[in-house]
């Protein structure tokens, strides 16, 4: 049976080539794997091999020939001691149309959501009349979770730097070697790219490893294995891979710690389809939404934030205190102008709150709790109330969590929007280690109160 | 190509070779099958039905083709995006790799993740890895993950020359041995990252040695040799298993064809190409043991290569004929 080869693609550009030349000639044997012919691509000059044995029966394209089209039959192969016969017939014969692998989906036809995945619609649990509620320094109400999960699930485990012997260098990790031993509570060398990848690894062999960064500066060596290796492995194996993984520790500026100690990856986190970004900020959220993050079978980023571990907030007296992912929390409800926060600048948006107040103006409070994905339910019902928008950060402003908001507030309630949405962030510079300097790049109560009058036009 | 077993550890190789007419014929099918698959894939490239970037293995197929015969069910196997052997080697079915590189529904991802990400983890293929090292934390993880269970399951932690210049590497033998994992680095030496030759990119070219620092064993095998990787591949799956922590075995191999098929190979000449293919060959050796004992001649071997062709043939045709994934499927398996 006569076989066609057909002008090859050699690149993933290759439209078409020039059959530089025969390597071969008519009535040559070949075998899988001979060099038959040079062609020259938009790129470079390549070898063809043989990929069938058997006879070159004809040469249908000459050496020297340009602008072969990929698929053009080149040369009819035949079986060792099958006559050449009538080959003008099969030589006529068109190169069978082929369905090319560019996809059918073009960009209008695709149901592409400004949220793109599922939205979690699911409330806070009630909490029973008559529960105690209980002061909680934020630091233990972490450590609690994750004692509670470790009891409860054998395959939770705690990796990073100075989790262990030292118990956590902000003390977080405080008595966990104590009850879990140091099977589960592991001290790694300081090396974030490598054991981020092995805890990635051991999430796919079916644990559920919490891997502490020191502080999420250090994690950038790690970026590569949160997003590519983590993120992406579930849609790249067709929802066969499983990355139950929690990436830990404290996000954003610490306190004069130069620019390389001071950054809030939010943003960063927040772009990536694949992973569930939270930053909590009080100890009730911190402890129900760590729960929550271990128990989830998706890779989770929790960024916390060292300034706060110290602080002391409520947590309520239940056993299994566990917070729904994706669902933002109304901090202070007001009718006037909505601020949107996360993380510690949700404490600055409560003061700033109170002197609003003060000056006339009633403002309400969203706690995002989660970055990705975005409760943007609970974000536009505020504006469509209060008709004004500020959004508050550590990050720096450009492609910012406020940017989104913003724009995502502007597509959902255009209409109820009484004045342009004000961002607070840093200043779109590295942070400063002059106390000063420090002072005037990061976004403080004052910017809040003075952005917040500013859509309102007062003042 | 290497043909002694040279080791960093003071014991001494126990290369013994031994096999029987089953065990060979098995080998010989298995990298037969490799081998016409990638050939088929090259041509299905060729034909512009493979799209992006599409790593061929054949000349490496012995180096997988021992390991597996080295190791139990159970036992896992991650690579870099040269890994459509590690999945025809672990028994994955041709027709569903094949079909993922033509990004087909019927492929192993759905036809999302292309010939560098596929996984099976009922055949306990954890990928496909597209970032040059990376798998290898990811494999150290794995075995950490072995440990924590207690199955008694080793790791075989593939990778390249190319890679064994990474940092995450050795943050993975740091730790490997530092916690004894039951973990076998196999390093792929084809003698090119991409274009670039060992010699030019690697101040210690002798790849079983680069554990020394930390402790961990090494040695350099014949890759071109199923039995040569077999044994070697036994002796370093039986440490891990016992609880001896990694080792490294450096398999002396060479790739045929392009890094990519992209890859017109300018860097290394024709002669150099045919010298290997002509007197290393893993599979023509293989062949010639079988017939030097008289296990099969050449008609049976001959049948063996048309049952393999008829293979590879009928997963080409399911190839192109599986449909493009639905649309639908653009934004499912983000999130569990």
């Amino acid at each position: 049976m006569p076989t066609q080869i057909l002008m090859p693609a050699l690149s993933p550009t290759m439209e078409e080539g020039t059959l530089a030349k025969w390597l071969v000639s008519e009535g040559d044997t070949i075998s899988a794997g001979d060099v038959i012919a040079e062609i020259e691509t938009d790129k470079a000059t390549m070898e063809v091999e043989a990929v069938d044995e058997g006879v070159l029966a004809k040469i249908l394209i000459a050496g020297g020939s340009e602008n072969v089209s990929v698929n053009t039959p080149i040369a009819i192969l035949i079986e060792e001691g099958e006559e050449a016969g009538d080959l003008s017939a099969l030589s006529a014969v068109e190169p069978e149309t082929t369905s090319t692998a560019s996809p059918d989906v073009t960009v209008d036809a695709a149901p592409i959501a400004p949220v793109a995945e599922p939205v979690m619609r699911a409330s806070d649990p009630a909490i029973p009349d008559g529960t105690a509620m209980v002061p909680v320094v934020l630091r233990d109400a972490l450590r609690d979770a994750m004692a509670e999960e470790m009891r409860r699930d054998e395959r939770v485990f705690l990796m990073g730097e100075e989790v262990a012997q030292y118990q956590g260098a902000y003390k977080v990790s405080r008595g966990l070697l104590d009850e879990f031993g140091p099977k589960r509570v592991i001290d790694t060398p300081i090396t974030e790219y490598g054991f981020a990848g092995l805890g990635v690894g051991a999430a796919f062999g079916g644990l559920k490893p919490i891997v502490e960064f020191m502080t999420f500066n250090f994690a950038m060596q790690a970026i590569d294995h949160i997003l590519n290796s983590a993120a992406k492995t579930r849609y790249m194996s067709g929802g066969q891979m499983s990355c139950p993984i929690v990436f830990r520790g404290p996000n954003a500026a610490a306190s004069r710690v130069g620019a390389q100690h001071s950054q809030d990856y939010a943003p960063w986190y927040g772009h990536v389809p694949g992973l569930i970004v939270i930053a909590p900020y009080d100890s009730s959220d911190a402890k129900g939404l760590l729960k929550a993050a271990i128990r989830d079978p998706n890779p989770v980023v929790f960024l916390e934030h060292e300034l706060i571990y110290g602080e002391i907030f409520d947590v309520p007296d239940v056993k299994d205190w566990v917070l729904p992912i994706g669902k933002a929390r109304v901090a202070r409800q007001g009718t006037d102008v909505t601020i949107v926060a996360y993380s510690r600048m949700v404490g600055y948006a409560l003061e700033a709150a109170d002197i609003l107040a003060g000056e006339g103006i009633d403002a309400e409070v969203i706690d995002l709790r989660t970055i990705r994905p975005l409760d943007m339910e609970t974000v536009l019902a505020s504006v469509r109330k209060t008709n004004r928008l500020v959004t508050a950060e550590e990050s720096w402003g450009c492609m910012g969590v406020g940017a989104e908001i913003a724009a995502a507030v502007t597509i959902g309630a255009f209409d109820y929007l009484d004045a342009p949405p004000a961002r607070v962030h840093q200043a779109e510079a590295p942070l400063a280690y002059a106390g000063n300097l420090e002072a005037l790049a990061l976004p403080g109560v004052d910017d809040i109160v003075r952005a917040a009058k500013g859509v309102c036009y007062v003042g | 190509m290497a043909n002694s077993s040279r080791k960093t550890s003071s014991a001494k190789a126990q290369t013994s070779g031994k096999t029987n007419k089953a065990e060979m014929l098995d080998y010989y099918q298995q990298m037969l099958l490799i081998r016409r698959f990638e050939e088929k894939a090259g041509q299905l490239y060729g034909m512009g039905l493979i799209a992006g970037f599409c790593h061929l293995y054949i000349g490496q197929e012995a180096v997988v083709t021992g390991m597996k015969a080295a190791i139990i069910d159970g036992d896992q196997m991650i690579t870099g995006y040269r890994d459509h052997g590690h999945m025809l080697a672990l028994g994955m079915d041709a027709a569903g790799v094949m079909a993922e590189l033509t990004g087909r529904v019927g492929g192993y991802s759905g036809g999302k993740g292309g010939s560098m990400h596929m996984f099976s983890v009922e055949k306990n293929f954890y990928g496909g890895h597209g970032i040059v090292g990376a798998q290898v934390p990811l494999g150290t993880g794995l075995a950490f993950a072995d440990q924590y269970k207690e199955n008694g399951n080793v790791s075989l932690t593939f990778f390249g020359d190319g890679a064994a210049n990474q940092g995450q590497v050795y943050e993975s033998f740091n730790m490997a041995k530092l916690w004894d994992l039951p973990v076998v680095f196999v390093i792929e030496n084809n003698q090119y990252a991409m274009g670039t030759s060992i010699e030019r990119s690697s101040s210690e070219t002798h790849l079983y040695k680069r554990g020394a620092s930390f402790g961990i064993p090494g040695e350099e095998v014949d890759g071109m040799d199923v039995l040569a990787v077999r044994d070697a591949g036994l002796r370093a799956v039986k440490r891990a298993r016992d609880g001896k922590g990694p080792t490294i075995l450096e398999m002396k191999t060479y790739r045929y064809r392009g890094h990519s098929m992209s890859d017109p190979a300018k860097y290394r000449t024709r002669e150099e190409v045919n010298e290997v293919r002509q007197h290393h060959d893993p599979i023509d050796h293989a062949k010639a043991r079988i017939l030097d004992e008289k296990w099969a001649d050449e008609a049976d071997l001959k049948a063996i290569d048309k049952e393999v062709r008829a293979i590879v043939a009928a997963a080409a045709d399911f190839a192109q004929d599986s449909p493009q994934p639905d649309p639908s499927a653009l934004l499912t398996d983000i999130l569990a």
